[in-house]
């Protein structure tokens, strides 16, 4: 899995940070997403793809390794 | 369960049909919706999609391969037009007719009108191609007046005033955004318009619009006054799409009413803006026009749909941009509810504020903090006592400056 955020879409909503909080901070000045990590290990998953699902702004995208390989 | 039949394919819409996908559901999925594009989000339309930052594509939702993994029977451009709850069928505008065992209401909400708003020169703003004429007219340099200083008004407001022109906005309370943040935060607002060059006014309703060969002029006001205008926003507000599930015998007020689950009926549910439930958190029924909502009640009603029967009780986030100025806040905000600075200073444009209703934190509010607003959120998580906030020590009661002008640098145009 490999996480991908747009600064330029985000609205500093901090739903990500809210959800997993391991994985997505907001810089200080201006609340936009900052990823902490661009592939979270497993006991992640669920709350990185959560996130993705929950930001308003649509300004996170969840790559799936798997689906990659397989579509390839 | 084998059908289920979506109505409204837009935020919520199409959440809760990747939700019902990606819980594994995979029966017969119809997706209906009466706008022609493909699934794209609201609120860049008054901001980036009105000031040209953004292309009109990016506010697209998902790409065509997402919308094709949902296997879905997508019908875009086609309006539902009447519900038979009892022979469990969606009627559609071309006459066809498609059965379900489970329906899901995301309908949304249409634009307030006022008589004669189909003047020339005269726009509401909901969809995209309200957007994209709107910004079309805006670039011929009219004189703006905006009717309503509500989140929509305001942010219409600031994108043309962003953009160099002239900008009036009337308003019947005595400041904007009353309704939803009360006097004082409203009179934060008023005031960062007039520092940006925008006109209000406020305290004074609207009468009628004022044309001239089929095309609007101005703006009457209750005083008798007029505002003229070669373009007119009417930002008024807005009512539930319900005018299809009229005679379906769902219960329709104010939206379709639902229970705590979100359930209208047995097997129909409703989400988004459309939908109103009463709210355990809160113990208030309520109805949210807020995105965030949008994708939250679309996942609970989808989930509840399936067998979950989980009641919906999310603490309501919802935000807006004016100019360089991020509102952003949690919870809900009754009229009375009383309101205290937390964190900064709102003379100096960046700060938090509590709301406390009936001795408990009912809402937190950050204008341009938006970490600090969101560790303030579990104030409104936790109920926590209203004393726990006005115990805390004194605070400067919110004033109005004119801060923004020594801190920021400007690039609007010149006022003439
Ligand atoms: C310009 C604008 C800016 C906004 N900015 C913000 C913001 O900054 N922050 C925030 O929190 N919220 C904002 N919002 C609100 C947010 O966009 C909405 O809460 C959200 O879009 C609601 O999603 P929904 O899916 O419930 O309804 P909608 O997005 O309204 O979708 C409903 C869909 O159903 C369709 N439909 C209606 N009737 C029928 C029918 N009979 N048959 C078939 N289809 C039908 C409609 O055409 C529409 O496509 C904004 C809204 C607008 C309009
Ligand atoms: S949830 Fe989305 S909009 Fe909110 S801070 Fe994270 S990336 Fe930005």
């Amino acid at each position: 899995m490999k996480v991908i955020v747009d600064q330029h879409k985000c609205v500093a909503s901090g739903q990500c940070v809210l959800t997993a909080p391991e994985v997505f901070d907001q810089r200080e000045e201006d609340g936009i997403v900052v990823l902490l990590t661009e592939t979270p290990p497993d006991h992640l998953m669920d709350d990185t793809r959560q996130a993705a699902i929950l930001c308003p702004a649509q300004a996170i995208w969840v790559a799936e390794q798997e689906k990659q390989e397989g579509e390839q | 369960m084998k059908r289920i039949v979506i109505v409204g394919v837009s935020a919520a819409g199409l959440t809760a049909a990747e939700t019902l996908r990606r819980r594994g559901w995979d029966g017969h999925l119809t997706l209906i919706g009466d706008e022609p594009h493909p699934p794209y989000d609201r609120p860049p339309l008054s901001k980036q999609i009105l000031t040209g930052d953004w292309p009109a594509e990016r506010a697209v939702l998902r790409s065509p391969q997402d919308l094709a993994r949902l296997e879905a029977d997508l019908h875009l451009g086609q309006p539902a037009t009447a519900l038979d709850v009892a022979g469990r069928r969606v009627h559609l505008g071309g006459g066809e007719s498609i059965g379900f065992d489970g329906l899901i209401i995301a309908t949304g909400v249409v634009p307030r009108r006022l008589p004669g708003s189909d003047l020339a020169g005269v726009h509401v703003l909901r969809t995209l191609d309200d957007a994209l004429a709107l910004r079309a007219a805006l670039l011929t340099g009219p004189r703006v007046v905006v009717v309503g200083a509500g989140f929509l008004g305001t942010e219409v407001a600031a994108a043309a005033r962003t953009m160099g022109l002239e900008v009036t906005v009337v308003e019947p309370e005595p400041v904007p955004v009353r309704r939803p943040f009360g006097e004082r935060i409203g009179a934060l607002v008023a005031d960062l318009h007039r520092a940006h060059g925008t006109r209000l006014r406020c305290g004074i309703p609207a009468r009628r619009l004022r044309s001239a060969g089929g095309r609007v002029t101005g703006v009457e006001l209750g005083d008798g006054t007029a505002l003229p205008a070669d373009l007119v926003v009417l930002a008024l507000g807005a009512t539930p799409a319900t005018g299809w599930l009229t005679g379906s015998g769902l219960r329709l007020a104010d939206g379709v009413v639902c229970d705590a689950c979100c359930r209208a009926a047995p097997g129909i549910y409703a989400a988004g803006d459309v939908a109103s439930w009463p709210n355990p958190h809160f113990g208030t029924r309520i109805r949210l026009e807020h995105r965030m909502n949008a994708t939250e009640q679309a996942i609970a009603a989808a989930g509840n749909l399936l067998g979950d029967a989980t009641p919906f009780a999310p603490v309501p986030y919802f935000w807006t941009d004016q100019y360089d100025t991020k509102i952003q806040a949690y919870g809900v905000f009754p009229p009375d509810a009383d309101l205290r600075v937390i964190s900064g200073d709102p003379s100096n444009g960046r700060f938090t504020a509590a709301y406390g209703h009936q001795g408990v934190v009912v809402g937190v509010l950050g204008w341009n903090a938006p970490r600090e607003l969101r560790t303030l959120r579990r104030l409104v998580v936790e109920r926590a006592r209203w004393t726990a906030v006005t115990d805390a020590g004194p605070c400067p009661p919110p004033t109005v400056d004119r801060w923004w002008q020594s801190t920021r640098p400007r690039t609007l145009g010149v006022h003439s």
